[in-house]
């Protein structure tokens, strides 16, 4: 195993005292005040997340947007500049290998925003299929910081704190800002299921952005919030939600599946998948009990025969229930349906219900 | 810095055992609680049950994750902190005083295996 990378903000959260651990090949901070408080944090004013680990891929010449539609779920043939998509890259039997996002920068510029853990895998596979294409593809992951400014009072902060106006923005579109000489790229998006922007800049920007946010006294957050968060309106986790072994359809995600646009890697897997309904299917679980579910965890039927596992359980934070997402034969994924999750010795009953356990409140 | 009682005995799990003549309070410590984080939930056994030293007798379980409880003694559960199971937080409020179970102790010596408070500072490196 190779040693933790460290983000351009490590030395912050260190000598902040967050609780740090290792997290998709960083070290990254789990929690500064404590989990309930930073979930809360974003769900009711705001909250800042470095999320600098994540990887960014530039791509561009003649054929970039037909590289970038090859290897993408979703349709960027149907995105203007300043457009942002979210989708999955495939492989041919419908697996996947990552769920991303991707920014239309200019004619054949593109801008692909993938996950920490993903970086090396995913630069390989997009390396592999660009051999037979006219493109160029740049990993530029070590030269862009990030961070998420998230929760309902984002816009606000966002003016106040870092003098940027972002009202013009809706909700999945970008701008490219001049910031005191860097160029940096502003977007209305997050993983929060609240309003709230990312800034992708140079490691000295973001730094000098983070060090402003938290004299303002904006909340630091850390990944463990960003869990709870992002579970409780439903958005997947690659590694949990999204594997190899789960396509999108079997996740419920099949909108970014744009089965009616021309050729991509693993379209003809998911349309099959499509017509015949998967034989797995991702629910939403309620347990009738305290008790809490967790990943990996069995799910049984009424019989107490294993038909499933739990792919991320809590204890909600915004929903003041025992709830999961878990990955179970199709035959028993219809709302309502009653199985169980054994926990240490015992079965809990639990409900099969909608997997989005609180509601978003994303700025259209 | 954690806060730790003379007089209790302690695990290398983080347990402590409080003892009152043939019966014994085991909950988590200060220490134990701080790493943790916020408790959500306390799995604990029924009275009646048997708990045996070294083995898991439940789980106190954090936003993040579920950390196993090993009980320190052996005996039978007389009395569960019913508390815990609307407020399992009280644990982060005050460990020593919100204890978990209660047992009648079947072995004293076994507390001659645990650590005192001087030890078990030193143990977790305070």
């Amino acid at each position: 195993m190779s040693e933790n990378k460290f983000t351009c903000l490590h030395d912050k959260h260190v000598a902040q005292g967050a609780l740090m651990s290792p997290f998709g090949g960083f070290d990254m901070p789990i929690q500064y005040a404590g989990i309930v408080e930073e979930h809360n944090a974003v769900r009711n004013a705001v909250g800042v997340f470095d999320v600098s680990h994540m990887g960014e891929v530039h791509i561009t010449g003649p054929e970039a947007q037909k590289f970038v539609n090859y290897i993408f779920t979703n349709d960027i043939t149907k995105m203007e500049v300043g457009g942002i998509q979210y989708g999955m890259m495939l492989y041919p039997d419908g697996g996947t290998v990552d769920d991303l996002l991707v920014y239309t920068m200019g004619d054949n510029d593109y801008f692909l925003v993938i996950n920490a853990a993903n970086i090396d895998k995913d630069v390989a596979w997009i390396n592999e299929q660009a051999a037979k294409f006219d493109v160029k593809v740049d990993n530029q992951s070590e030269n862009y910081g990030q961070i998420a400014v998230q929760g309902p009072d984002a816009e606000r902060k966002m003016l106040e704190v870092l003098n940027l106006d972002c009202t013009d923005l809706t909700f999945y579109t970008f701008k490219v800002v001049d910031y005191n000489g860097d160029n940096i790229i502003v977007s209305r998006t997050g993983y929060t299921g609240e309003d709230g922007f990312e800034v992708y800049a140079s490691h000295d920007t973001i730094r000098d952005m983070w060090d402003m946010l938290m004299t303002a006294g904006v909340q630091p957050c850390g990944l463990g919030c960003r869990d709870t968060l992002r579970f409780e309106v439903g958005l997947p986790l690659y590694g949990d939600e999204l594997t190899a072994e789960i396509t999108p359809i079997m996740a419920g995600f099949g909108f970014f599946v744009k089965l009616d646009k021309e050729d991509f890697i693993g379209k003809d897997a998911c349309a099959q998948q499509k017509a015949d309904g998967p034989a797995k299917k991702l629910v939403g679980l309620e347990l009738h009990d305290k008790a809490i579910p967790r990943h990996g965890y069995e799910v049984c039927n009424e019989n107490d025969e294993p038909i499933g596992y739990v792919t991320t359980g809590y204890r909600g934070i915004s929903v003041d229930k025992s709830i999961a997402v878990a990955l179970v034969d199709a035959a028993y994924g219809k709302l309502g349906t009653p199985l169980k999750v054994h926990i240490r010795k015992k079965y809990f009953d639990a409900t099969v219900v909608k997997k989005k356990f609180h509601d978003k409140s994303y700025k259209k | 810095m954690s806060k730790i009682i003379d007089g209790l005995y302690y695990s290398e799990s983080h347990e402590f055992v409080k003892v009152e003549g043939d019966f014994g309070y085991v909950g988590i410590t200060d220490y134990a609680q701080h790493e943790l984080g916020n408790v959500v939930y306390v799995d604990m056994p029924e009275v009646d049950d048997e708990v045996e030293a070294g083995e898991d007798f439940g789980a106190v379980e954090s936003v993040k994750a579920a950390s196993d409880l090993v009980s320190p003694v052996s005996g039978t559960v007389v009395e569960v902190n019913e508390a815990l199971e609307d407020e399992p937080g009280l644990i982060n409020q005050d460990a020593f005083e919100n204890w978990i179970i209660k047992v009648e102790l079947s072995d004293k010596s076994e507390l001659e295996g645990l650590m005192d408070a001087e030890a078990y500072k030193d143990f977790i490196g305070e």
